[in-house]
């Protein structure tokens, strides 16, 4: 049983790290990049605004971050609830 | 040496290092064939996947799409990388324990139906030939120009050598054959654009010189948006199209990106399912490398065409006639025109050709004051851009030469990865899984190869007729993926809730609803002039048919939901598989489903 509990706590952690993950993602993305990019208007990169500089380069760099994170958290994860690969 | 000599010297080389690896590393069994044994890196599994992915649309065709439009087409920077976020989080480690070969192997047995299967099949093959199409017009567009001949035989030619190459190697021969061309992509990507930032803004890198300053101290981009808009076209960092679309576009892109099974595929050929997260991350980081240096590419070549044509500043004289046919600076007008890509005409007869917006109403009043009688740069094939840009920005011959290397091995290495995917969906799929399943190894190999040849020749023809430039058509056939793949896989994983019958029933409907706009669109199996509306007046507000795989999706997703409620409960055995899914440990080795 205490198995199945903590399967069960392991991914929920998982879950609760892939909202968090995404929700960066799509902020960097969706958000500065095209919805908010009004709202950045005012801070100048190179000649345009920090919008632009987010929908061409900026939110790249936020998702190779992500995904190391992300890989780094979870095997640190597996260890933790015992499921990683031996 | 001439330019003809060094482009074939360059193409050639490359080619026979691509052709020795692949016979050298030649798939002997089924095993090989579709997965390489496992024993890739993370490493070299992310160069090979990169190589994979970045395609004819990213190499040749994406910078000059941006340098058109500009910021309004930030959707591919964004969609085209946003994509492995949610690959490395919501699939590729959990189809990497699930252990399988194939994408519809993963949804048969998670929704415990043949029929499931099948619509997986259905699915990825209309994805991955409509990917086919934009792959063949890329290959057409550099084999014209290699070649120097019209861009309809260069896609003849390109086919045939697309089908020698694909056909000689499985997995294997292409993971290390896509290292060789990875390395040549990004080279051949990297370098013209490091020398033209030098010439611009005297950055060594491109991504930087982008937000950089021109000699004069004015900002680049700042110089851009003066000329662009003095010539009528539409500001350059500015957005003008509709927010929604933009977004929708972006997302279907990105959910696309994590549907499209020969990238999935690739995630199963990694030893361990950490190295499945890793991976993805590797992915990216080679497909940043030329991700981040596109908007510089697509931004300097459209300063250096705009001054190119205009070259004593907007307010001065426009380029002559005379000066195009015999300034070596021009040179490449000429070579460009013999693929019927690029053309001007002098309209007014003054000798001069005038680049301008001429659907603008103050340039139209300029012209009136001039006697200017339209733009007369009537052609500009978005797609020639990149191959042309060293040309057009007069850096040496060897540039050249690599830069169609380059943009071959982008074109050849996705086909190639595409058809691989097909190929497995008809012969291990379709036929060994459903239709004749006592069928021999070798028969099945058989199969493989017949039906890429069959791919090709589907794609050729419709390719004749392309419903896009390159990247736009591979962005329909993200939409499919997206529409259509993604999300029965999502649900695979996440829920447990989701049945066979409303697996089936989702799959069908984002399919259905999502091919079915495009045809409205972009006319029925892409034939001219059978559509109903066009993306400058889409059906639904603003939404284009290239920005529809994102509701495609939504329509998945809800189908399946609401049928599964209305229908029998998922089996606790397949409940069980979807809990051992979702944990690393136990992964071995995949085996064969059979």
């Amino acid at each position: 049983m205490s198995q199945t509990n903590d399967t069960n706590a392991y991914w929920s952690a998982n879950v609760r790290l892939i909202l968090i993950s995404l929700a960066i993602w799509a902020l960097v993305s969706f958000g500065f990049g095209i919805i908010l990019r009004p709202l950045l208007a005012g801070i100048a990169v190179g000649g345009t605004d920090l919008g632009f500089w987010f929908a061409q380069q900026g939110s790249i760099l936020v998702f190779l971050a992500l995904i190391f994170f992300y890989a780094w958290r979870m095997n640190k994860l597996d260890r933790e609830h015992g499921v990683d690969e031996e | 040496m001439d330019q003809f000599t060094l482009n074939l010297l360059f193409v050639g080389a490359s080619f026979a290092l691509y052709i020795g690896i692949a016979i050298w590393a030649r798939a002997g069994s089924t095993s090989e064939f579709y997965a390489a044994g496992r024993g890739v890196h993370p490493v070299t599994n992310g160069m090979a996947t990169a190589a994979d992915w970045m395609s004819a649309a990213s190499f040749i065709s994406m910078a000059g799409l941006i340098a058109f439009t500009g910021y309004d087409n930030s959707s591919f920077l964004m969609g085209w990388t946003g994509g492995y976020v949610l690959l490395a989080l919501l699939l590729a480690p959990y189809l990497r324990k699930f252990g399988k070969f194939t994408v519809s192997e993963f949804i048969g047995d998670r929704f415990y139906s043949s029929t499931a299967r099948m619509v997986a099949v259905i699915c990825l093959l209309v994805a991955s030939i409509t990917y086919v199409i934009g792959q063949m017009q890329g290959v057409g567009i550099a084999f014209g120009r290699f070649l120097e001949i019209d861009a309809f035989w260069g896609l003849l030619i390109g086919s045939c050598v697309v089908f020698a190459y694909a056909v000689f190697g499985g997995m294997k021969g292409v993971t290390y054959t896509q290292v060789a061309q990875y390395c040549v992509l990004i080279t051949a990507y990297t370098i013209p654009a490091v020398f033209i930032s030098l010439q611009l803004t005297g950055n060594p890198i491109p991504a930087l010189g982008l937000f950089g300053s021109t000699e004069s101290g004015e900002p680049l981009l700042v110089k851009l948006n003066q000329i662009v808009t003095d010539l009528g076209f539409a500001e350059y960092t500015a957005a003008h199209g509709s927010t929604i679309n933009m977004v929708l576009f972006t997302l279907s892109l990105m959910i696309g990106t994590a549907g499209l099974p020969h990238v999935i595929m690739r995630f199963f050929t990694v030893p361990r399912v950490s190295d499945a997260r890793w991976s993805a991350g590797w992915t990216l980081v080679f497909i940043a490398l030329l991700y981040l240096t596109a908007p510089a590419v697509g931004a300097m070549a459209r300063l250096n065409i705009s001054e190119l044509m205009w070259p004593n500043g907007t307010s001065g004289e426009a380029v002559s006639v005379e000066q195009i046919e015999t300034d070596p600076e021009y040179a490449w007008m000429a070579t460009w025109q013999k693929t019927g890509l690029l053309g001007w005409e002098d309209k007014n007869g003054d000798g001069k050709i005038q680049y301008y917006n001429d659907q603008n109403a103050d340039l139209q009043a300029k012209a009136a004051e001039n006697g200017w009688e339209g733009n007369e740069l009537t052609n500009f094939n978005r797609d020639i851009l990149v191959l042309a840009n060293p040309e057009i920005a007069s850096l040496p011959g060897w540039v050249i030469g690599l830069v169609a290397a380059g943009g071959l091995a982008a074109a050849l290495s996705t086909a190639a990865g595409l058809l691989l995917a097909i190929s497995s969906a008809v012969s291990h799929d379709l036929l060994k899984g459903q239709l004749t399943p006592n069928m021999s190894e070798k028969s099945e190999l058989l199969a493989a190869r017949v039906s890429m040849a069959a791919a090709i020749v589907v794609a050729v023809l419709l390719g004749l007729n392309p419903p896009g430039f390159a990247a736009q058509t591979v962005a329909l056939a993200f939409g499919l993926a997206a529409a259509s793949i993604f999300p029965a896989l999502m649900m695979g994983i996440f829920s447990t809730r989701i049945n066979n019958v409303g697996a089936v029933a989702g799959m069908l409907a984002g399919l259905v609803v999502t091919l079915l706009y495009i045809f409205l669109h972009k006319g029925w199996f892409f034939i001219p002039d059978t559509n109903t509306f066009t993306d400058a007046d889409p059906l639904l507000g603003p939404i284009k048919s290239t920005s529809f795989g994102a509701i495609g999706a939504a329509v998945n997703f809800a189908v399946a939901y609401v049928v599964s409620g209305m229908t029998k409960e998922t089996p606790q055995e397949i409940k069980d598989l979807v809990e051992s899914v979702r944990i690393p440990r136990g992964a071995g080795v995949a085996a064969d489903g059979h």
